[in-house]
């Protein structure tokens, strides 16, 4: 849920902590109604407001905003608590080089009571820090960092205990083992609310639970919490089936409140690199954020300032900034101006200089992409279609952020044919699940016209057809449309970026389809030509007298020995080797037993009308009129 | 006019009698024609078995009917088809169907012929149809596939359609001072009420004969309903002359009488057709030929045949009201233009500065328009102006 960014924890950490001078230009929903109040009173009555702001509890605040936090209603709340256990199971490994391995239970206990167990085998939590992992909300947050990785808030794992005291009054239930020499500890945790800190119920060092860690690591976590569970759309297992594509080097094992057991397979042997951090760009921070870095900064001068803690900040790119912000200000603004002078008003002349201000783009190796190995086999176990290809294309930058996009499509097989295409979205490997039409990606999708690659595609929608088409954004600020971080926000230069993408596998395809329907053609050769040499057998007996056997079986003959010819012809000329270039090319797969299946409901968008190739003499200029039309078909 | 049609009368027994020796009845073309033809069509399959049996790879050289290969004669001044062939070849998947139908087509026209009978293309069609043994493929699966591999057979042995005995559906009247023979009876157009005669698809010299004729000119006009006002209005007896109509883009048989008519006995044509690019369109095709049937320009064009109206100017001239603007379409505009490229028109001036004020109006108009002003304003003001004038596109 919390996959990386700001705005959120901005717009929390107001309350929770109470920052007074909370800029208005901070565009978060969280503040949306203060801030519009505050605007309509004006600064005093802000102030008051804001005063009033600091005495709001944890669990009043989590009460009135569950939604914002994924638990708007039951079916939802479950889903947002796996996903927050699972996605902090996936960083911890990752960043320990663990091949992850994670389990997840879901055991019904009445009607709207569930019992969630996951357990993984990352490198464990110590001790002294379960405490606050699990019962302080906003613990352990990177405010600066600016690195890939799924969470990144500091919340979730503690929210999801929290909603699951706040149900059932169940506290959670820890058992974690750091190291092969020492058994796990066992702790159960209450989570005081009103104090943002949690209570120890029971502890103990319990060596019966080392079997939960049979690779010496790991961390189990039980929370007991209210829900619904129902399979299908936006479900639990419709999250971890895609997890396990955006994540092919994790095993997952889900056992369903029917005591299914559902494996997801390792498909990857290798774990990702790990992602690097670097500091934020000057153009990819707001207002708000600018503040509270000069107010936390450990720099003194307002030119260390700026060099220490954005990335692309020289010291002549600070003094330029310098010296535009003081052409702004009413106050005289230098490099040497100390930072604790700096008041409201000089930040936003700061701010407003860094946008006017050019600024070499951000370092892009900050970025891991899955891959296109790496999705291409994720899909391949979880889709059943016949052909795969992916795109990764280079990393770039939206307003000062880094950030990458990948494709992946797979297509038919056992995939529905006559429904609309899906679109699998993915942030920072976290599957998105909801709110898909207000995602960028949607739109990158609806806009590539999937007409030039074989499929049928009606005006301003998703390709029908039997079409997978997955979309990955990786950055190390995700920028979401709302805070439940649900959709990716439509900038262009993201929209863009996913429809080359897009584009360079949807070529592909079009490519196999051509290929595809060629081959069904050869197939057929043979019989058109003994289809129809009866006929000529018999009209030309009929005319010239011609013995009718004779000339069957000599025209039977040739049209053998012609389809041998013409296949062999194939196989040397322009199109056989254009699909070898497709079989070798490492970003698609093939898997042509799957072909069968739909080799009857040929989609013919553009592939339909072949025109049949006749043979022109004296013609050249006829010739050349044909071949052009021959290239704008293909 | 009453005594010639009296003469005539009499004459009539006569004539049938003469008529009804030098060609029979039911016989288009003659019997040495017919035979020529079914050895055209023998020698189209022995080719083709021939290279079978050898191992060759049979394929039958066909000339092309398109646009492309088609060339004005500006000496002529007619269409005409030039000399690119295509092969249809047996072994080539996106042909061997059609390769077939050839054959089949090929076959059916023989039978025809052998068989002295004559049949409409629907009849070829169904001659044709039937079930390819052993699997649950048609030969032809409407009427149209049948018809192109029709035409392709024509210009491939060099035969006219009425010599493979295959005729279209029949378009087109004819009205006026005139008296034909027509396989045998006698028809005089001046007699034909309110329908008139209805004129054949074939109109070769051994179906129709000319008895007589005293009309000074031929006016064909674009539709029915137009034709219809003149007879009505009784124009043909007034102006002496034969009054056709082609149903729009007149079919072969009209084409064909329009040109025996004015070359056999010596009379212009004027043509009467909308203001819009399918009025253009139908001149040329008078006057030129066809793109399709450019093979048989030779038979069928009339180079000197004349465009009376309606044109252009007439809106302003005749003093239309708006009511009878029709707007140009996307339409229009490409077909006017490619028809003012054509390379007929390339030296008639007066012909580009028509289409150009047409398309400077914005609008098209119908010949009924001029109904207007008058019920009869076109055959008893319109047209006799424009004669006494002289005054024609050409
Ligand atoms: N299964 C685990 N194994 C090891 N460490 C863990 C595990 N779960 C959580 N942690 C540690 O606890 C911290 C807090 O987790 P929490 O889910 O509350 O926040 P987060 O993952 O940093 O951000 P977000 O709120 O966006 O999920 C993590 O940053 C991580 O260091
Ligand atoms: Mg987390």
């Amino acid at each position: 849920m919390w996959t990386c960014g700001g705005f959120h924890r901005k717009g929390l950490e107001r309350y929770l902590v109470g920052h007074t001078d909370v800029p208005n230009q901070m565009a978060t929903t969280t503040s949306k109604k203060k801030t519009a109040r505050k605007a309509a009173k004006g600064r005093v009555s802000a102030e008051t407001l804001a005063k009033g702001q600091r005495e709001i509890s944890v669990s009043e605040f989590f009460a009135k905003n569950r939604h914002l936090l994924g638990f708007d209603n039951p079916r939802k709340a479950l889903l947002t608590a796996v996903k927050e256990a699972v996605d902090n199971a996936l960083d911890a490994c990752e960043e320990a080089g663990i091949l992850p391995e994670i389990h997840v239970r879901l055991l019904q206990k009445d009607e709207s009571r569930f019992k969630l167990t996951i357990r993984d085998n990352g490198p464990g939590i110590v001790r002294a820090q379960i405490e606050s992992i699990f019962g302080k909300l906003l613990y352990g947050s990177k405010f600066h960092r600016m690195k890939m990785s799924r969470g990144q808030q500091g919340i979730g794992i503690s929210a999801a205990g929290m909603y699951g005291l706040m149900t059932t009054g169940k506290p959670v239930h820890i058992i974690s083992k750091t190291s092969r020499r020492t058994p796990p500890h066992d702790v159960v945790l209450k989570i005081d609310t009103s104090k943002n800190r949690a209570e120890v119920v029971s502890e103990k060092e319990d060596p019966k639970s080392d079997t939960l860690f049979p690779g010496g690591t790991g961390t189990q976590v039980v929370i007991e919490l209210e829900g619904r569970y129902q399979k299908g759309r936006q479900s639990i297992d419709e999250y971890l089936e895609q997890t396990a594509i955006a994540n092919p080097h994790a095993q997952i094992t889900w056992v369903t409140p029917t005591n299914e057991t559902i494996e997801f397979p390792r498909a990857v042997e290798e774990l990702p690199e790990e992602a690097k951090e670097i500091k934020p760009h000057p153009k990819g921070i707001e207002l708000g954020t600018l503040i509270q870095m000069l107010e936390r900064t450990e720099s003194k001068s307002l030119s260390s300032f700026l060099q220490d803690e954005f990335s692309r900040v020289g010291q002549r790119k600070a003094s330029d900034l310098a010296q535009r912000a003081d052409k702004l200000s009413s106050k005289t603004i230098t490099p040497r101006s100390r930072v604790s002078q700096l008041g409201h008003a000089e930040a936003e002349c700061l701010y407003k200089a860094i946008q006017e201000a050019s600024i070499m783009a951000p370092p892009t190796d900050c970025l891991v992409p899955i891959g296109s190995r790496a999705l291409l086999a994720g899909l391949l176990k979880e889709v059943q279609a016949e052909f795969f290809a992916a795109a990764t294309r280079p990393p770039t930058v939206y307003r000062g952020n880094p950030f990458q996009m990948e494709v992946a499509i797979a297509f038919g097989g056992n995939l529905s044919s006559d429904e609309s295409s899906r679109i699998l979205r993915f942030a920072n490997r976290v599957p998105l699940l909801y709110q898909q039409s207000a995602c960028s990606s949607f739109k990158a999708v609806v806009e590539t016209s999937w007409k030039n690659y074989g499929l049928a595609q009606p005006r301003n929608s998703l390709p029908v057809g039997p079409l997978v088409v997955l979309v990955h954004m990786a950055s190390v600020w995700v920028p979401f449309t709302s805070e439940s971080k649900e959709a990716i926000a439509d900038y262009d230069e993201i929209r863009k970026e996913m429809k080359l993408a897009l584009q360079e596998c949807g070529r592909k395809l079009g490519t196999y389809l051509r290929r595809r329907k060629q081959m069904k053609k050869q197939s057929e050769r043979r019989g058109i030509f003994e289809r129809y040499i009866g006929e000529i057998a018999n009209s030309c007996h009929s005319i010239a007298g011609t013995d009718k056997k004779k000339l069957y079986d000599a025209l039977l003959k040739q049209a053998e020995r012609k389809t041998k010819e013409a296949d062999q012809r194939l196989d040397l000329d322009g199109k056989i080797v254009s699909a070898k270039r497709l079989e070798q090319d490492e970003d698609v797969i093939i898997l042509a037993e799957r072909q069968a299946s739909i080799g009857e409901d040929e989609n013919d968008g553009l592939f339909g009308e072949d025109m049949p190739p006749t043979t022109k003499r004296r013609t050249t200029a006829k010739k050349s009129r044909s071949k052009k039309k021959k290239k704008k078909t293909s | 006019m009453a005594k010639k049609k009296t003469t005539k009368k009499t004459t009539k027994k006569t004539t049938k009698k003469s008529t009804k020796k030098s060609t029979p009845r039911g016989s288009l073309v003659s019997k040495k024609r017919d035979q020529e033809t079914i050895g055209k069509i023998r020698d189209l399959a022995t080719s083709v078995a021939k290279s079978g049996l050898a191992q060759r790879e049979p394929r039958i050289e066909i000339p092309i009917r398109s646009i492309n290969n088609m060339k004005y004669n500006a000496r002529k001044r007619i269409l005409e088809m030039g000399s690119n062939t295509q092969q249809r070849e047996l072994f080539n998947v996106g042909q061997a169907r059609k390769f077939m139908q050839m054959l089949l087509v090929s076959k059916g026209c023989r039978d025809l012929i052998q068989a002295e009978k004559t049949l409409s293309l629907r009849g070829m069609y169904y001659m044709t149809l039937h079930t390819i043994e052993g699997t649950s493929e048609k030969t032809f699966n409407e009427q149209g596939e049948s018809d192109t591999i029709l035409e392709d057979l024509e210009v491939t042995i060099d035969g006219l359609r009425e010599e493979l005995h295959v005729f279209a559906k029949k378009r087109g009247t004819m009205v006026g001072n005139i008296t034909v023979i027509d396989n045998g009876d006698e028809i005089n157009c001046r007699r034909m009420g309110t329908g008139g005669y209805a004129i054949p698809s074939i109109c070769e010299p051994n179906v129709i004969q000319f008895k007589d004729c005293d009309a000074d000119f031929i006016l064909h006009v674009e539709k029915d309903t137009v034709w219809s006002r003149f007879n009505e209005d009784r124009f043909w007896e007034k102006h002496n002359c034969i009054l056709t109509e082609g149903s729009g883009q007149p079919p072969r048989g009209v084409r064909r009488l329009l040109h025996r008519m004015h070359k056999e006995l010596g009379i212009p044509v004027y043509c009467l057709l909308d203001c819009d690019p399918w009025g253009h369109y139908i001149y040329s095709v008078i006057k030129q030929g066809s793109i399709n049937l450019a093979f048989e320009s030779q038979r069928m064009a009339i180079p000197e045949a004349k465009f009376i109206g309606i044109r252009a100017e007439d809106y302003d001239r005749c003093k239309l009201t708006n009511d009878v603007k029709i707007a140009l379409n996307e339409r229009d505009i490409t077909r006017a233009k490619q028809i003012m490229d054509y390379p007929w028109f390339a030296d008639k001036k007066h012909w580009k500065k028509e289409i150009k004020t047409m398309l400077g109006n914005g609008f098209k108009m119908e010949v009924e328009s001029l109904i207007t002003k008058d019920i009869s304003y076109v055959s008893e003001v319109y047209v006799p102006q424009r004669l006494k004038d002289g005054d024609f596109l050409d």
